[in-house]
């Protein structure tokens, strides 16, 4: 389909803008633009179309099941999306005063009330845009504490073989180096491995409990006290929380710093690649630490302290992203307690699954899962040479979209499934009927699996093109060609 | 039966699905959870609320702020209550946007790649770079990022910010400073701009060097002379630049910049109390393998069909891991496509207008109200007044008058006490700055 460029004729347009009896007071030349942007010139009507012609071209949870694995695709409330915009909130200044901000101020402190009990940890920010940015606040606070003690020569973070790519890309960032851990047979992190690799060097660990694997960490306890023992913090990656909430708490399990995932535990929809909201919760004795500002109550007054002289700084503009503390608030109201529940169905949902589909593909890992579970096509590979991005793009045709694929690492050919609570019975049978009837497929009818989607806007897309030779904006200058921004 | 609407199996589909499992009860499920780390009771959390009853503690909440449709506002300092057409409403709440995860599978999110190109387009056509990446998280986060893409470039430690840079960005840039390795020297404003001499010579060794048009007084900085003066320490200029005024000014990318960031807020995002919004990030494209975040590419399908994908993966932290050029996955993508539909329905024409109405109301607050200006420098949407008295104080009075005058600069600038920054957008008429004016004499007695 065009894209909205090429659709543009000169001297349309849509929208007006208010123009006041006013003279325009003239800017200085040497700062006027040369010449104008070409934004498209389109009518109001045809941009309508164009974006339902896009959102015809996109799937999403409201198209169907979604079972992508660590990226926890449940259903978004409509209820939230409502209140959301609400103007009290929606056209709410950031700089408003603490005085005309109670409202808002008040939900926040609430949000950070059940973060707080579900994590077991006291204090709390809402102040990162996401995992990956609480993340790297983690290891932030672990660098400022260990600096706040003297302990300068802490620079290392163990991280699983098994852990999201984020992980060690934070380490990276934050300035630590990193170190590697290896995973059991069962899935657990090798308490041996971990033995030898912690040391006074040693400031953290960084892990997801459920792992990756879908597979709750049975050592948790012995490899808190590993840490410990030796003066060193752990990281909770909360990226899985949605397996355990109401069931085990990782403060409980003696993480000292966790990030919660808003955009996936609690209902922010993810909008095509977010927004997302990544709020860290921590020890009180790492407390004064957390990025400036946090949120204080006196009385029945709420106020942003900005007086935090031990804090690692601001993270994020402002308060942090506000409308997903809107949306996850509304999401805990509707459920109060429950919340133990949400976590005990997306768990069973996971265990269905994984029962029904054990017997056509590999399982490496032989156990009960949580959340969510990884299988392998190992199998398929070898027999028919099905891989997994076969089976991930055959998928779409039933009008499934696919798990994560070829994650994580330590598993050849990985399928990595997670179906949330909030899919029917009906649903989880249909998916496992597709997943089986690409089984057989792969041995009657391999061809047809190489060629799939067979249904889908596009065919199988060329991503290495797109890599090796980047077309990354619309090129003016060739109409209906491109520009071609070469690699140096 | 679940008590909560949002779960859906039955006793029954339980019962079958335990047996499927070859499981008698939920808690066999749960016994790879050792018991010391069990948790036994309920939640201590608010009880669950049906949707009538939360939507109506919600409204309480909502009903406790002084949002701008209750409260006449003249705030800005980085956020600004421009109009959000009505498509934008429309298109983002469509749920196959709304609802969808990042693009990893491209032929089921063709919809949204192609958006995201047509942003990266938008972007680079204002900016005037070669390679816009699909949104960071605020304007604040991405000076930062800028500053990893210099060091990994440059070699250099050195980050240079102009003070009239945006406080927060200048603290999320000191936050993250030390990780990277680098260090951050200020260079202090000469009158409400930043005298280009000096920024050449702090630029001197530098990787970075930041500058923002218009800066965070509302003053135009003579942004070419910076890029230049970063230009000739061979330090890399970055702008951090508001979309609103790039129908009018001129694009970094003309005048030297080596990349062009910022908060794209103004342009199709509500303020939401300060997020989520879209931070933006283009730059030339030498920079394209450094670049942070997602980056959407044009190709084709295996007939030959054109069709778009997440490129250069192999910069991304799922790929790259600990040598990726960021640990970036989710970003604000949803909050971009936003400012896309918000471009597209200005066009060009709407664009020039729309920096136009803010210049004129602009202007005429400036000779409207009855302060001096404190900074004798052209202005774009915000203008900065002396208040005799504190502007703190300014601030308390007038919102008892039910106007919000502005933002007190020294909350950030220590010796800026009694300057009133006034921001004036597009939907600020001419009668709400006389009302303004009426409300600052009276509480100033000016």
């Amino acid at each position: 389909m065009e894209l909205i460029f090429e659709k543009s004729r000169p001297g349309r347009r849509a929208g007006r803008v208010p123009a006041y009896d006013l003279p325009v007071p003239e800017l200085p030349p040497e700062l006027r633009r040369g010449s104008p942007p070409r934004l498209p010139e389109v009518p109001e009507n045809e941009i309508v179309r164009h974006f339902t012609a896009l959102a015809d071209r996109n799937f999403g949870i409201d198209t169907g099941f979604y079972p992508l694995g660590s990226c926890t695709m449940k259903h978004n409330p409509r209820v939230n999306e409502r209140v959301v915009a609400l103007p009290g909130f929606r056209d709410l200044h950031p700089l408003q005063e603490d005085e005309g901000a109670q409202g808002a101020l008040e939900l926040m402190w609430e949000l950070q009330q059940i973060l707080a009990e579900v994590a077991g940890l006291p204090a709390v920010t809402l102040q990162p845009a996401a995992g990956s940015q609480g993340e790297l606040t983690g290891l932030m606070l672990m660098r400022a504490a260990f600096a706040d003690r003297g302990e300068h020569e802490r620079n290392v973070i163990i991280t699983a073989d098994t852990a999201h790519g984020t992980n060690p890309a934070s380490v990276t960032m934050a300035g630590f180096e990193l170190a590697k851990v290896a995973t059991t047979d069962r899935g657990n992190l090798d308490l041996e491995d971990l033995r030898a690799k912690v040391d006074d060097r040693t400031a953290g660990l960084m892990l997801t409990n459920p792992s990756t694997l879908g597979l709750f960490d049975e050592g948790i306890e012995e490899v808190a006290e590993i840490f410990h023992e030796r003066g060193a913090l752990l990281y909770y990656d909360g990226a899985n929380l949605n397996a355990v909430v109401g069931r085990s708490r990782p403060g409980d399990m003696g993480f000292d710093i966790v990030h919660y995932n808003l955009h996936k535990t609690f209902s922010q929809p993810h909008g095509g690649g977010g927004p997302g909201g990544g709020p860290v919760a921590v020890r009180a004795e790492l407390e004064p630490f957390l990025p400036s500002p946090t949120l204080v109550r006196d009385g029945d007054v709420y106020r942003l302290d900005h007086e935090r002289p031990k804090s690692i700084g601001r993270v994020r503009g402002f308060a942090g992203p506000f409308g997903v503390f809107v949306r996850s608030y509304a999401f805990m109201r509707a459920y109060g307690p429950a919340l133990k529940e949400m976590s005990e169905v997306a768990v069973l949902n996971a265990n269905y699954l994984l029962a029904r589909l054990r017997d056509v593909y590999d399982l490496p890992f032989d156990r009960h899962c949580m959340h969510e579970f990884v299988l392998s096509a190992r199998t398929l590979k070898r027999e028919h040479g099905v891989t997994a991005l076969d089976v991930a793009k055959r998928l779409m045709d039933h009008g499934i979209h696919p798990p994560t694929i070829y994650f994580p690492l330590v598993v050849a050919e990985a399928l990595m499934i997670e179906p949330t609570e909030t899919e029917t019975k009906e649903r989880l049978d249909e998916f496992v009927e597709a997943m089986r009837a690409i089984a057989d497929e792969a041995a009657t009818n391999p061809e047809r699996l190489k060629d799939a989607p067979l249904t889908r806007p596009v065919r199988r897309l060329d991503e290495v093109k797109a890599t090796k030779q980047p077309v990354v904006r619309y090129s003016f200058e060739r109409a209906g060609a491109v520009d071609r921004v070469e690699a140096p | 039966m679940s008590t909560v609407g949002y779960l859906s199996l039955t006793d029954a589909d339980r019962e079958a699905m335990l047996e499927a499992i070859g499981i008698a009860s939920l808690e066999e499920l749960f016994e790879q959870i050792p018991s010391g780390v069990r948790f036994d009771r309920a939640l201590d959390v608010p009880e669950a609320l049906p949707e009538s009853a939360l939507v109506r503690r919600f409204e309480e909440l909502a009903a406790r702020n002084a949002d701008t449709t209750r409260e006449l506002s003249f705030l800005g300092m980085g956020i600004y209550d421009h109009y959000v057409p009505a498509i934008v409403d429309t298109f983002l709440s469509r749920g196959e946007f709304l609802t969808a995860y990042t693009p990893y599978q491209p032929e089921m999110s063709q919809g949204v790649l192609q958006a995201i190109f047509e942003y990266q387009t938008a972007i680079c056509e204002l900016t005037g770079m070669d390679v816009s990446n699909a949104s960071g998280y605020d304007g604040m986060t991405v000076a930062a990022d800028a500053c990893f893409i210099a060091k990994a470039h440059t070699g250099r430690t050195k980050i240079v910010l102009a003070e009239t840079l945006h406080p927060m960005a200048r603290q999320v840039v000191k936050t993250y400073a030390p990780g990277f390795g680098m260090e951050v020297v200020e260079v202090s404003h000469d009158g409400g701009t930043i005298d280009p001499g000096r920024f050449a010579e702090a630029s001197q060794d530098a990787a970075i060097a930041l500058f923002q048009q218009p800066n965070a007084f509302g003053c135009l900085e003579a942004a070419p002379e910076l890029a230049a003066a970063a230009n000739a320490a061979s330090a890399l200029p970055v702008a951090h630049a508001d979309l609103a005024s790039l129908g009018l000014l001129e694009a970094p990318g003309e005048y030297g910049c080596a990349m062009a960031i910022g908060e794209g807020q103004s342009i199709g995002n509500y303020q939401s109390y300060g997020g989520p919004h879209y931070g933006f990030l283009a730059a030339r494209k030498e920079f394209i393998r450094r670049m942070p975040g997602r980056i959407v590419g044009e190709t084709t399908d295996i007939e030959g069909k054109r069709g778009f994908v997440l490129a250069l993966q192999t910069r991304e932290q799922h790929i790259r891991r600990e040598k990726a050029t960021s640990n970036m996955t989710t970003n604000q993508t949803l909050l971009a496509l936003g400012g896309l539909m918000t471009l597209c329905w200005l066009g060009p024409e709407g664009l020039r207008e729309l920096g136009e109405s803010c210049l004129a109301v602009a202007g005429y607050a400036k000779e409207r109200v009855g302060l001096p200006l404190a900074f004798d420098r052209p202005a774009f949407k915000e203008v900065a007044f002396r208040t005799p008295i504190p502007a703190r104080e300014v601030v308390s009075r007038a919102r008892e008058h039910g106007v919000h005058p502005g933002y007190p600069l020294g909350r950030d600038y220590p010796g800026l006490d009694d300057v009133l920054l006034v921001a004036l957008t597009e939907k600020r008429t001419p009668a709400d700055v006389d009302r303004l004016a009426e409300v600052l004499a009276e509480v100033t007695g000016a």
